[in-house]
Order: C-alpha cells, then sequence, then structure tokens
C-alpha cells in the first residue's frame, strides 16, 4: 500500500486537500464567458436603446409637424409616417414571404439529398458549392439578378398573368399585361430566395445528418422505404431544426437591403399582384434609398421604420421558438 | 405465419472486406435460435443479413442465398423493403421514435402499408401488441404520452410491440437486453418465450446464461483474428452446446476460457 509519503518521496506533487483552489484557467475562461455572454446583451439593449431615443421625434410627432419637414412624406396626399410605415411594412412581409415560400422546400430538399441520398462524394463536393452560394456579397446578387436573371423571367410571368392571372398573386394590371421591366415584388422574392437557401440548407443538412442512426434503422427495419424512413425519423427530429433555420433565412430576408434596392421598381400599395412594378417597397432599401438626403427629422423618421423592422424581426424569432417550445416533451432531447 | 429460414454458403462483404464467411445453417420455424460468440465475430452481421439490413452499410452484399419457406430473399426479383416488413428487428439499444407517442409507436409500422384502419380496428392493434409484448398493463393510461417517457425496458418492450403490430413472419433480436437491468431483461426474456408459439426468433446474445435460459438452438460464431473473416463454428440444440459441444473453441468460450 502506497502511502502519502511514499508518493511523496518518489516526486509526485500533492495537492493539500485543504489548500485554496488555485485553478487560474478556469478562472478565466469563466470570465471570458461570461463577459462574451454579457457583451451580446449590452450590444442587443444599446442598439434597441439608439432605435427607440433617435426614433423618438418621428413617433411622438402627433401634430404631423414632422411631415412638413420630412421631403418623403407627402401630407398634401395625405401621407403620414404611420401610413408609409404601413405600406413598408406590408412590402417587407410580402417579399420574405415569396422568398420563404420558395427557399424552404428547396432548400430541404437540396439538404436531404446531401445528407441522405448523394454519395458522398458529391454530397461533399455539393455542400461546399452551396456554402460558397452564401459568400457572394449582395450587392452581386442585386447586379446578377437585374441584369441576367429577370430579362429571362419577365416573359415567364407574362404567362403567369395569361394563364393562372384568375389567383390574385398573379393577376395583371388593368390593361391584362404585367411589368415589362420584370422589376416586381416576384424577382425581389426570388433573389432573396437565393440568398437564403445557403443558409437554410447548412443548417437544416446539419440537423439531418445528426438524425440518430437508432431512429432511421427503426424505421427501415419495419419495411420502410427511404422516403418513409425520412418522414418517419429524419424530418420529425429535424422538426426545430428546421424551423430555426427557416427563421435564420427570415432574417436575412427581412433585413437585405442591397439586392431588393437594385431589383425593386418601387411604390407603395398594399396590392397582392406580384407581377406589377411600382406596388411595394421593403423597409430596409427604403431606408436605404433615402437616408443620404434626409435631413435630421428625416433621420428620425427613418430610424422609425428600422425600429419597426426590429420588432418585426424579434417578434418572427418569438414565434418560431414558440413553435419549437410547443412539442419539446417530443423532441427527443430527453 | 411463421416460417423456416434455410441459409446455404452465405458470405457477406463490406466493400472487399468479407466479414462473414461460409455460414449455412437452418433456423426452425416456431423456436428461438441464438447466436452466441465474441465481439466482432460477425454475428449481429450475419443476423442483419435475414432481413437485409445490413444493406443500410454502403459497400455491403452478400453471396450465397437466404432462403425463407424456400424463397431466396437475395432474389433479384425481391424487394429488400418487402423482406423487412416479414422480418421484424429489434436493436440492442431501445430506439422507439421520441417524436411519437405510445400509440403512435405501436402503429408506425402499420401506418407504412398505407392501409385505413379505422379507429376502432387501429385501437384493438395498439391493445393487441401492446399485451403481446406485456406493457399494456403498464402503458395503458398514457397511450398519449411520448415512447421515449418509459424506462428503458419498457421502451425495449414497446419496440418489440412495434415490431409484432405488423404480423412479421420472422423476429430478430441483436442483443435486446444488454442496455438493460436484470429485472427488465427478465421480463424479456418471459416475452420470448410467450411469442416463440407465434414467430420464428432468431436472438443475438453476449450472455450465455440468456441463451441456454430462451433458446432451443444456439450457434456459435468465432474469428480467427482481427481482419479475419467470422464464421460459424457450430450449431447444435441449446442443451448440446452448453454440456458437450463438438468444437474445442466452442467449449473453450462457453467455459469463459476467452471472449
Amino acid at each position: 500500500m502506497t502511502t502519502t509519503q511514499d508518493r511523496q518521496s518518489a516526486g509526485v506533487e500533492i495537492t493539500p486537500l485543504t489548500a485554496p483552489a488555485q485553478r487560474t484557467a478556469n478562472t478565466a475562461f469563466r470570465g471570458l464567458s461570461i463577459t462574451a455572454a454579457s457583451l451580446i446583451l449590452v450590444t442587443l439593449a444599446a442598439v434597441a436603446t439608439f432605435l427607440l431615443v433617435e426614433a423618438w421625434p418621428a413617433i411622438t410627432d402627433a401634430s404631423g409637424e414632422l411631415a412638413d419637414k420630412v421631403s418623403w412624406i407627402r401630407p398634401d396626399e395625405g401621407q403620414s409616417l404611420i401610413e408609409i410605415a404601413g405600406y413598408l411594412i406590408f412590402g417587407t412581409v410580402l417579399i420574405s414571404a415569396i422568398a420563404l415560400l420558395i427557399a424552404t422546400p428547396l432548400s430541404i430538399g437540396i439538404a436531404l439529398f446531401i445528407s441522405h441520398y448523394a454519395p458522398r462524394k458529391l454530397a461533399s463536393g455539393l455542400g461546399y458549392l452551396i456554402d460558397l452560394l452564401a459568400a457572394i456579397p449582395s450587392v452581386v446578387y442585386g447586379l446578377w439578378g437585374a441584369i441576367v436573371l429577370i430579362p429571362v423571367l419577365q416573359p415567364f410571368y407574362q404567362w403567369l398573368a395569361d394563364y393562372l392571372g384568375w389567383i390574385p398573386l398573379f393577376a395583371p394590371a388593368d390593361d391584362g399585361t404585367v411589368s415589362n421591366t420584370g422589376r416586381v415584388a416576384l424577382s425581389a422574392g426570388i433573389v432573396l430566395a437565393i440568398m437564403v437557401i445557403p443558409i437554410i440548407t447548412a443548417v437544416t443538412r446539419e440537423v439531418f445528418l445528426q438524425t440518430p442512426k437508432l431512429h432511421e434503422e427503426a424505421a427501415l427495419a419495419m419495411g420502410a422505404t427511404r422516403w418513409e424512413m425520412v418522414r418517419m425519423a429524419v424530418f420529425p427530429f429535424g422538426r426545430s431544426g428546421i424551423i430555426g433555420a427557416t427563421m435564420l433565412g427570415l432574417g436575412r430576408a427581412l433585413g437585405e437591403t442591397m439586392a431588393v434596392y437594385m431589383i425593386l421598381s418601387v411604390g407603395l400599395t398594399y396590392s397582392f399582384q406580384i407581377l406589377n412594378a411600382a406596388n411595394h417597397n421593403t423597409i430596409a432599401s427604403y431606408i436605404a434609398g433615402q437616408f443620404p438626403e434626409a435631413n435630421s427629422q428625416g433621420v428620425s423618421a427613418l430610424i422609425a421604420l428600422g425600429l419597426a423592422l426590429f420588432v418585426i424581426t424579434l417578434l418572427v424569432n418569438m414565434l418560431a421558438r414558440w413553435i419549437v417550445s410547443r412539442r419539446s416533451e417530443f423532441s427527443g432531447a430527453n | 405465419m411463421s416460417k423456416r429460414i434455410d441459409v446455404n454458403n452465405l458470405n457477406v462483404y463490406y466493400g472487399g472486406f468479407l466479414a462473414v464467411e461460409d455460414v449455412s445453417l437452418s433456423i426452425e420455424a416456431k423456436s428461438v435460435t441464438a447466436f452466441i460468440g465474441p465481439s466482432g465475430c460477425g454475428k449481429s452481421t450475419f443476423l442483419r443479413t435475414l432481413n437485409r439490413m445490413h444493406e443500410v452499410i454502403p459497400g455491403a452484399r452478400v453471396e450465397g442465398e437466404v432462403l425463407m419457406d424456400g424463397v431466396n430473399l437475395y432474389d433479384p426479383q425481391v424487394d429488400p423493403v418487402a423482406v423487412r416488413r416479414h422480418v421484424g428487428m429489434v436493436f440492442q439499444r431501445p430506439n422507439p421514435f421520441p417524436t411519437m407517442s405510445i400509440e403512435e409507436n405501436v402503429l408506425a409500422g402499420v401506418k407504412l402499408n398505407s392501409k385505413r384502419m379505422s379507429k376502432s380496428d387501429s385501437q384493438d392493434l395498439v391493445e393487441s401488441s401492446l399485451r403481446g409484448a406485456n406493457l399494456w398493463e403498464e402503458v395503458k393510461d398514457r397511450l398519449d404520452k411520448p415512447g421515449s417517457s418509459l424506462s428503458g425496458g419498457q421502451q425495449q418492450r414497446l419496440c418489440i410491440a412495434r415490431a409484432i403490430a405488423i404480423k412479421p413472419d420472422v423476429l430478430l433480436m441483436d442483443e435486446p437486453c444488454s442496455a438493460l437491468d436484470p429485472i427488465s431483461t427478465l421480463a424479456i426474456e418471459d416475452l420470448i418465450q410467450e411469442l416463440k408459439s407465434e414467430y420464428t426468433i432468431v436472438i443475438v446474445t453476449h450472455n450465455m446464461q440468456q441463451a441456454a435460459r430462451v433458446s432451443e438452438k444456439t450457434a456459435f460464431f468465432n474469428i480467427a483474428g482481427t481482419g479475419k473473416p467470422g464464421k460459424l463454428i457450430e450449431m447444435d440444440d441449446t442443451t448440446t452446446i452448453f454440456s458437450a459441444p463438438a468444437e474445442k473453441a466452442t467449449e473453450d468460450y462457453i467455459s469463459g476460457r476467452f471472449g
């Protein structure tokens, strides 16, 4: 039996039980991670405060004085900041919704192909390519969309209006034609979709790859085809991940400025006709457009719009969290 | 319902690697057959060839034939998906679907056949399957709770209920008790005894007492060394294997000299 003395004589250093804990690295790391976590909260609070303080004059302007000092609000046409905000929120949500409707199924399909269908070599190459899509700057997407994609899409829009025009979304203008430039909400939505596909794909792919082999085999051993296995094991397991990924994509789509700014022929209406130009604009694109020439009251009004965007994004995230938590008992995390 | 299985000269490959070499054996209908042997001897791999589950791993293939009541499971016209609907499987670790309730878990396999079932029919099936797995009394009041809320032993019996709900001909069990405590193990072993009146059961186990307790026939698999293929050393009545095995290697293994 080795005694303490034996071990000491053997050169082994023994910490007495009563010695003060000397764990510098441990303490340092603890401090570091607390700092990092607090920093993000401080930043969030700072941004929210900035938005509130700067937007305050515009928000509290009940008398309508603001409208006289801001060039882009036209009181003579009965406009107010609230009204403009309404149009912009509508446009932002509409275009982001189009983007998500296109991007989500495509992304899930791509992610599923990479994680469960493609041969391994092809899968890694494809995954890398998709990640590259995320690296393209949004201004390049805007240029490409405006110069290359839209001319290709325009005849297709006319076709949609001719044959599916009875659907309100695809209804043509009163003269039966659609925008001949193609600079419409659907184009903005499609380009945004391409921009958010890499984000949604990357996250869902990771989630799909995490599906426990155990559950996949359980499904297969019952005589599930591959698609049935995906529906039984992969999708339920990845459900919260898919929602999270979609919300990440939505966050990007809601806030995207440059591509929309370059593509969309803007206007302010509550129109659902996504094939007609000069009907929509988004908050981010509107702010970018007006900011360079805005006076101080104008800046305050624009910041108020920014605040509205911030609130929308916050609501969307809260909604997503609520959806994810609703069936947490069944999530498989326990 | 239950069927016999005859395996003739079966080789299992993972890519170019021969994992199991030249196995021929017969599994009687309505009986329990145990596969024993040291880790890596290929007994689980071989078990998985009986419902073509090894094909889940890319590059896995077999040579030879597996006849279920005379039909070769590896005939080009045979669909592996259909094979698995006839040959059910229970895994080493309980794997109920965590996103499904207990009831949905039991019905999961039945729904695959996309048969429309009336509510009363499906309730009857849930009850009979859970009764068949000796689980009904424990869960009848909480069928809508997630399967993962059960204990490990209960989860494993839920998996058995799920497997027998699709009325398979054969039930494969890949070390079904290795993640369970002794009480739950006993419950599963009792269940196996009841199930063999209706199903052909093949069980892989590391526990030799278990093989002795539950099976009529025992097959001993062994491996000559790392990188060598696993082989069937001998197969006989369980009592013979454990009292007077024909091969020295079998005796060494069951008497605890290796493995």
